[in-house]
């Protein structure tokens, strides 16, 4: 839902055969594709963290679910918890060696030293993006849904023409607002918010007909969240061979890239970054709008 | 004949200081009336409470068949009857000469402008002020803004003016302008209370001095008479002092 | 300063040519001592930055030319959102301030119920924080579910603003008021002008004068503070801003707000300085 952009799925395929072709769990260390044991280089006391010995990890707050639960990234829970979890015991850092450090969206990239070793935020891969920070591969596919009341006048739209003349709102900063902007191109100008929980607000007392979220926050909001609303529909994925994805954010030219992006090969190939998918986006699903 | 003026019994104290204390004065029609005086003894307070800036604690004070001093008295009216030229001129700053001697004419009398504007360019005209009418009081010497503070309450046509030691402020050279406006008030029948430090004027133009003591009108009578043969010691040694300077 | 009586009219001021002409020298010395310092200290900074050793990332993120020219124009046209709010605003708070203020320098005991709630008003929005009113009535009020009360954000945000600058500029007005001297009023009321004249006439004016340069200064920080409403969803020229940074990584677009913003500040500034120093020159002269 958030800050998403288009990755060329021909890459993450690439990583994800590498990793397959490489065996199964347990199956001897080799150099390059090994899918089962860190690279030499790919140990807590081998790469140069921001901490040495520790894995720092930023995310903004709030950490909404169902990528975080309770607001509370140490709890091991919600899919990018759970999967940052993952990724650090694969590279062999303990728990206790995992700590989060909160960066809002905007400071992700500023210029300068990082504080932390990867951001995990629902940031999508854009190459915009990718010029001036580094993405590890993408560990989650996210298609864009709208949310809306139950009463509203487009809670029963099924295409993209009858989203036209409705007032949707986006958070700042987020692919879901590109996909309003560039892509329903309703004859309002979005309605732009600091946070998903004004966007809420908003949609709640009606100052807009709906909003644009990645389905899993999507599924979350209408099942939790907001009484009396619901997921209209979802956008296809964008045209061609390219799909929105979220990817870890690292320092432009961190070292540490090929380390996470072998750890989440690695899970991939062992069916892991599935099961925590299918753990914490359970039932995330939505009709396509017709174009 | 009725006296224009009659102040009766007055008391008023500031807190705990009593400034005047069962004061006693009235003037006749066309009569100037002169108010010494130290500092302190209730000349400025007893014009203030005349013309209702300050309420009074006991006594009356009547304008004419008007009592000034009723609780439920309009001193909008009163006012309009009563002019006061203060010792600090108090204009309008951000008015001209002419709109400072319009605005009661025109608000509260509801004359036309050009009515107002008439009657007020004759009377600067008369208090040698014609060409200052368009001027701003920050371009005026002190003795042209206390003519044309004269000329603000004159064009109210009061039946009284007080005047509160309006050369006290004055540059010493400056005096004379505004004691020539006095005179000239009191030739054309003006009646006038005024307070003030210059004996000299008052002995000149006065037709009856009082001398004020500690909030009471301690003695009173013809200029002469007070300046050259007083009745009270205290008004002996306040001419005394005063005097010798 | 002049006081026309002390001059001797008719004779032209006579000045020693030789004092003029040093005169002369030492304000043109003076002039070129400014320009080349101003100058030497400018050149100084400049060198300083652009040598500085992150100056080339520095450039690249804040100060991007293709980056501006690809911003400029929808911040700029956000930015007329900021313009529009701030016009509308500062009627109200112009109007509604004075009334604030009116009633609480008011002295007539049937308006004692008035006075209160003016008081209180002026308390609580001067000490609300100018975002929070932004938030709880952009997203309280429509929650309310009123029929015939406006659900637009830009409205309720206006509101806000106009809220919270009332009850600042309800003081700076109060605060005129008060300092303008009693004699002024006594002078009034001894010619017949009741108590709404008096305020209407002759202190008003004078205190309004007084606080102009003051009040200027709160529409400069209200200029400033439009950008607040962005949160209840419109796009502004902040936010516009924004959203151009967060899908390219870069912050050149807020540059470009921040130079939209001080375009229309400075004129309001030097306006602002100008009232003051010309308020100075007369207070000085009433003075003499």
């Amino acid at each position: 839902m958030r800050r998403l952009t288009l990755v060329p799925v021909v890459a993450l395929l690439a990583a994800g055969l590498a990793a397959c072709s490489a065996g199964n769990v347990g199956a001897a260390p080799s150099s390059a594709s090994s899918a089962s044991a860190a690279p030499s280089d790919c140990t807590p006391a081998a790469m140069q963290t921001y901490t040495s010995g520790m894995l720092t990890i930023g995310t903004d707050t709030p950490a909404y679910p169902p990528y975080f639960e309770n607001n509370d990234p140490t709890n091991g829970q919600g899919l990018e918890s759970a999967l940052a979890y993952a990724v650090a015991d694969k590279l062999g850092f303990a728990k206790a060696a995992v700590k989060w450090t909160v960066v809002p969206f905007n400071s992700s990239y500023a210029p300068g030293p990082k504080k932390f070793d990867f951001d995990i935020n629902q940031i999508s891969i854009t190459p915009d993006r990718a010029k001036v920070v580094d993405f590890s591969e993408g560990y989650y596919t996210v298609n864009q849904a709208v949310v809306t009341l139950k009463t509203s006048k487009i809670a029963n739209a099924t295409s993209l023409a009858e989203l036209q003349s409705a007032k949707l709102g986006a958070q700042v900063g987020t692919t879901s607002l590109s996909f309003i902007t560039d892509y329903v191109k309703p004859g309002a100008q979005p309605y732009v918010y600091n946070d998903t929980n004004d966007a809420k607000k908003a949609l709640a007392t009606g100052q807009i007909d709906g909003i644009v979220v990645d389905l899993p926050t999507a599924y979350y909001i209408t099942a939790a969240e907001i009484d009396n609303s619901k997921i209209v529909g979802q956008f296809p994925a964008q045209e061609g061979p390219t799909s929105e994805q979220f990817g870890m954010l690292f320092a432009k030219g961190s070292p540490l890239v090929k380390c996470i992006d072998w750890a989440l090969a690695s899970l991939k190939s062992a069916g892991t970054l599935k099961t925590i998918q299918d753990q914490w986006l359970a039932g995330a699903d939505a009709p396509y709008f017709k174009q | 004949m009725t006296a224009l003026l009659h102040v009766n019994g007055v008391h008023k104290a500031f807190g705990t200081n009593p400034v005047l204390r069962g004061l006693e004065v009235s003037l006749e029609p066309h009569e100037v009336v002169a108010l010494i005086g130290s500092s302190g003894s209730g000349k400025s307070t007893l014009l203030r409470c005349v013309n209702g800036l300050e309420s009074i604690d006991a006594g009356k004070i009547m304008l004419g068949d008007v009592e000034v001093s009723a609780l439920d008295a309009d001193l909008d009216v009163v006012r309009r009857r009563v002019g006061i030229v203060f010792q600090a001129y108090n204009l309008f700053p951000h008015m001209s000469v002419l709109a400072n001697v319009t605005l009661a004419p025109i608000r509260v009398l509801r004359h036309s402008r050009k009515q107002a504007e008439g009657a007020a360019l004759e009377l600067l005209a008369r208090l040698g002020l014609a060409e200052k009418a368009r001027q701003y009081p920050d371009q005026l010497s002190g003795g042209q803004q206390q003519r044309v503070a004269i000329a603000r309450a004159l064009a109210m046509q009061p039946e009284l003016l007080l005047l509160d030691e309006v050369t006290s402020a004055l540059d010493p050279e400056l005096v004379g302008e505004v004691l020539d406006v006095i005179r000239d008030l009191k030739a054309g029948g003006m009646t006038i209370l005024m307070a003030t430090h210059e004996m000299a004027f008052a002995r000149e133009v006065a037709d009856r001095v009082c001398f004020l003591d500690r909030g009471r009108v301690l003695e009173s009578g013809p200029p002469g008479e007070i300046f050259e043969n007083p009745a009270e010691p205290r008004t002996r040694e306040f001419l005394d002092r005063f005097l010798s300077g | 300063m002049s006081a026309s009586g002390d001059l001797i009219e008719g004779d032209a001021p006579y000045i020693d040519p030789v004092r003029a002409a040093a005169l002369h020298r030492r304000s043109l010395r003076s002039s070129v001592v400014a320009t080349v310092s101003t100058v030497v200290f400018l050149i100084a900074v400049g060198f300083a930055t652009v040598n500085a050793p992150g100056w080339a990332s520095v450039r690249y993120w804040f100060f991007n030319g293709s980056a501006f020219r690809a911003s400029v124009g929808s911040v700029a046209s956000a930015f007329l959102l900021n313009v529009k709010i701030f016009l509308v605003a500062e009627v109200f708070i112009l109007v509604l301030s004075l009334v604030v203020a009116l009633i609480r320098v008011s002295t007539a005991p049937v308006l004692m119920p008035l006075r209160f709630v003016a008081t209180v008003f002026t308390d609580v929005f001067r000490g609300t924080p100018t975002l929070l009113v932004v938030y709880l009535l952009g997203f309280g009020m429509p929650a309310l579910q009123i029929k015939g009360l406006p659900n637009d954000p830009v409205i309720w945000g206006t509101i806000a603003l106009v809220l919270s600058y009332t009850a600042y500029v309800a003081e700076v007005f109060r605060a005129g008021i008060r300092s303008i001297h009693p004699s002024q009023r006594a002078a009034a009321r001894s010619l017949g002008l009741n108590v709404s004249q008096t305020m209407r006439f002759v202190v008003l004016p004078q205190a309004v004068r007084r606080i102009a340069p003051p009040l200027l200064n709160d529409f400069v920080s209200l200029q400033k503070d439009t950008a607040l409403v962005s949160v209840l969803g419109p796009i502004e020229a902040l936010r516009a801003a924004e959203i151009y940074s967060a899908s390219k990584f870069n912050y050149t677009a807020i540059v470009v707000a921040a130079l939209l913003f001080i375009a229309v500040t400075i004129p309001l500034a030097r306006f602002t300085d100008w009232l003051s120093d010309r308020q100075e020159r007369r207070d000085r002269g009433t003075a003499r």
